[in-house]
């Protein structure tokens, strides 16, 4: 008798909400943050259509100021944060090792109820009359003269860092002592390491940013002045603190992406990832060297100039590890049987777009360019070609790839194509233009620019339409696929790994067998494939 | 010594599961350096600009309670280190004991520092409107000193209050125990918790009782 | 006995702590200038060593638990050397 796959093992409220089944709490994560990215998708939307005329027409200056808020702590604490690791981490991590669960399946369930705990507040606040005071909260604005509800926000993303915290600790243990039989670490995939550089950054800096919005909240309620100047505080130890995190956090969103992208390219090219101990250790190269370029938010904030050299300097570093993994995954591809299936067409497009944002970044860390287009649309275009290009790509990419066995269902790879092909062109006619608005002057976070200035923000807008649909398509097929969908065979992809062992989806237990493990990962040999 | 119970899902083997728990707890023990680190470097931060300010505030702190105090935290240490070493050996009515001795230590800890804090307010010394200083010139940074007084050791003080709960939950199992339960690796995770603490307060002490003027 | 052993390190390890503290007590009376708050730390990290070795038991774990464990300390020291370094050089 075969057991029950997960999805079917228990089917009342409390066997979901209770849950310490991991892939279960992978969909629970599912829902909730695919929730909150079209809240955040939501008030990107009023600021595009804000910003399709010079003038201020839509909303006021103050909403507006709201909107680009709301955007940015959703998206970056809401989505981005928590989308690869907390769905597809909790998901297929103990799969991949050959695991039952997670090491703590209990703190796994805490997490996500902290996430909503946290979600519950920042929505509260949202409704309560919103924050105006940017994602990034600088003092003393947010801890003195802002009148909107910027503790009730805090304290949400505070809970929610620590579910942050509690996932990255249950992977870190997870990884370390329950990898199958003769899974030694040079065999482990690298989405694998991607997820474990990925925790280390959260264990070692969120706590930071909790105790920074801790001293924000305080300041506001007993006015002592940490940060405020006219009490003799310095506005700039608050950056310090908030970078200090806020920067790695880049790094949270976009290890585990390189992490799918390394798992999705040697699957699609038949081919052996080219580089692997490189790709594993430049993973972990960029945990630590991320941990030392806050200061490059700050080159005009009156840090020191001192500072600011070495900053640069450690953010030129940075992005060699980067690098070292675009070449190793081009040079997979090269000679590689190549196979265009929606996996793979995001993660092409997750290389070619990433590698822009990155070189911009490598312009961004240079003083002299940085201070010419700080708090430009150049920056936002920057970030965004690495969060939006490079991060959700990879999410979509991994989402499709291992869709099959979380769902035991196929989806239309047609469409799958064409959303993909979509997302990619509305994403470039979106950020591109936004590139030269800021290398030309217009300032972000204002709801009103020079004329001069509208055709490229008209281009843009456009673009952003064009990506919401691309984003849309898939809600569509994903969720038809779940009742029409052709039923999965185990391993669909004929794809290496141990997930690809077990059914499609797996029983609640995973694997019927302990596997074992005699050999490393990726041992494709360039064969000719039929997919399922 | 038997084990009643097996490893408990996802681990196959006891020796796994105790090592996960040990990870796990250091793991949590590194975002708490983190976590007090932050307030560290506040610290830090405005001691450098304010020196002078913070050398006299810090002679207002009772460096006779404080280094009372530190060694009622030191020794409560020794009585959990202890308490670890009798539940790894399974000797659990010496276990129940000795944790009695570390709550008790860690409780008057709590009490000395309730009363040193009752006698700052009353000093006029707690940050807000009933702050008085003199000199008046370093009032401002003086009470910046004390808010991170109060705010350093009182969180300090909760993680205590969270650390004597599970002292008493672990107590209260040994007592129940009677060697058929193994609690070695539940009370080396809470051990490794509560020198933690003690380790915080090793640091906090230095910051707040011997920093003065000369 | 092997147990005995075991304890009797726990108490010298105490009394060494107790001792830490009364030197450190006695040197804040002394006249250290600039130096008397590094020497206060100083013995406090000492102390603190000792706490996290033997009553931690990090002499007897296995690496990736002694890893966890300094890369606490050294990523504090990164926050602390970061933001210090700014703060100092700035004019």
């Amino acid at each position: 008798m075969e057991p029950l796959d997960y999805l079917h093992d228990g089917d009342t409220v409390s066997s979901w909400l209770l849950t310490t089944d991991h892939k279960r709490i992978g969909l629970l994560y599912l829902f909730s943050i695919t929730f909150f990215f079209f809240i955040g998708g939501f008030a990107a939307l009023l600021m595009r259509l804000e910003l399709l005329t010079p003038a201020g027409h839509l909303v006021q200056a103050e909403t507006y100021n709201k909107l680009f808020t709301m955007h940015g702590v959703t998206m970056v604490f809401f989505f981005l944060i928590p989308s690869i690791p907390s769905v597809l981490g909790n998901f297929i991590l103990p799969l991949m090792i050959g695991a039952d669960d997670m090491a703590f399946p209990r703190m796994n369930l805490l997490s996500w109820y902290l996430f909503m705990a946290g979600g519950f507040f920042a929505l509260s606040a949202m409704i309560l009359g919103g924050v105006d005071t940017g994602w990034t909260f600088y003092a003393p604005y947010s801890s003195v003269y802002s009148n909107t509800r910027v503790i009730t926000m805090a304290v949400g993303i505070i809970i929610a860092g620590f579910s942050s915290i509690f996932t990255g600790l249950n992977f870190i243990a997870t990884i370390h002592r329950l990898r199958a039989p003769g899974l030694t670490w040079s065999r482990l995939p690298l989405f694998v390491w991607s997820l474990y550089a990925t925790s280390l950054i959260f264990v070692l800096g969120t706590p930071v940013l909790t105790m920074s919005l801790v001293l924000i909240a305080l300041e506001r309620l007993f006015g002592i002045g940490v940060f405020n100047p006219a009490l003799g505080g310095d506005p700039l130890l608050f950056q310090h603190l908030f970078w200090f995190y806020s920067h790695p956090a880049v790094y949270i969103m976009i290890l585990p992406s390189m992490g799918v992208v390394s798992e999705i390219i040697p699957c699609f090219a038949r081919k052996r990832i080219f580089g692997y101990g490189f790709i594993a250790g430049s993973s972990l190269a960029i945990a630590l060297l991320g941990f030392l370029v806050w200061g490059h938010h700050m080159f005009v904030s009156g840090q020191s100039l001192y500072a600011g050299l070495v900053f640069s300097l450690f953010s030129f570093l940075v992005a060699i590890p980067s690098g070292v993994k675009v070449f190793n995954w081009i040079a997979t591809l090269h000679k590689g049987r190549i196979y265009l299936r929606t996996p793979m067409i995001y993660a092409l497009g997750f290389i070619g777009l990433f590698t822009i944002g990155g070189l911009t970044g490598l312009m961004l860390a240079a003083l002299g360019l940085d201070a010419h287009v700080h708090d430009t649309y150049f920056i936002i275009a920057h970030f965004h070609y690495i969060m939006v290009g490079g991060a959700v790509m990879g999410y979509l990419g991994g989402i499709h790839f291992w869709w099959p066995k979380i769902t035991g269902r196929l989806y239309s790879d047609f469409w799958g194509r064409v959303s993909a092909v979509v997302v990619f062109i509305g994403f470039n006619l979106t950020f591109f233009p936004q590139f030269l608005l800021g290398y030309l002057g217009m300032p972000r976070r204002f709801y009103h620019y020079p004329p001069e200035f509208q055709v490229l923000n008209v281009l843009s807008t456009a673009g952003a339409s064009i990506l919401g649909v691309g984003y849309l398509i898939p809600l569509v097929y994903l969720a038809w696929s779940l009742k029409y969908g052709r039923k999965a065979g185990p391993n669909p992809w004929k794809a290496t790994g141990l997930e690809w062992t077990t059914a499609s989806p797996p029983p609640k237990e995973n694997f019927t067998q302990i596997p074992l493990v005699d050999s490393g990962p990726y041992r494709y040999e360039g064969e000719e494939v039929a997919f399922d | 010594m038997t084990d009643a119970s097996a490893a408990s899902p996802p681990f196959t083997d006891r020796e796994q599961q105790r090592e996960a728990a040990r990870i796990g707890m250091w793991v949590f023990l590194t975002t708490e350096v983190m976590f007090f680190g932050a307030l560290f470097l506040v610290y830090f931060y405005d001691q450098h600009i304010f020196h002078d300010a913070f050398a006299s505030a810090g002679g207002r702190t009772d460096l006779g309670l404080g280094a009372g105090n530190t060694a009622v935290l030191l020794l409560s240490s020794l009585t959990m280190a202890l308490a670890v070493r009798a539940a790894k050996q399974g000797r659990d009515r010496a276990l129940f004991g000795r944790l009695l001795l570390t709550m008790i230590l860690g409780s008057a800890f709590l009490a000395l520092k309730g009363l040193e804090y009752a006698r700052h307010i009353h000093e006029g010394l707690l940050p807000g409107a009933s702050f008085v200083y003199e000199p008046a010139a370093l009032a401002r940074p003086a009470e910046l000193f004390f808010y991170l007084y109060f705010v350093m050791t009182g969180l300090h003080a909760v993680h205590m209050l969270v650390g004597l709960a599970w002292l008493a939950v672990l107590a209260v199992r040994a007592r129940g125990a009677d060697g058929r339960v193994d609690l070695g690796t539940p009370a080396e995770v809470a051990g490794l918790y509560w020198h933690f603490i003690d380790v915080v307060w090793i640091f906090l002490f230095p910051m707040f009782y011997l920093v003065r003027g000369h | 006995m092997e147990e005995d052993r075991g304890e009797v390190i726990l108490f010298r390890v105490a009394g060494a702590l107790l001792a830490l503290l009364a030197l450190t007590v006695g040197l804040s009376f002394a006249d250290l200038g600039r130096f008397s708050f590094a020497v206060a730390l100083t013995v406090a990290a000492a102390k603190a060593l000792l706490v996290a070795y033997y009553f931690m038991e990090l002499d007897e774990s296995v690496d990736a638990v002694r890893f966890m464990a300094a890369a606490g300390l050294v990523w504090l020291g990164l926050l602390l050397a970061g933001t210090l370094t700014d703060l100092i050089t700035r004019r």
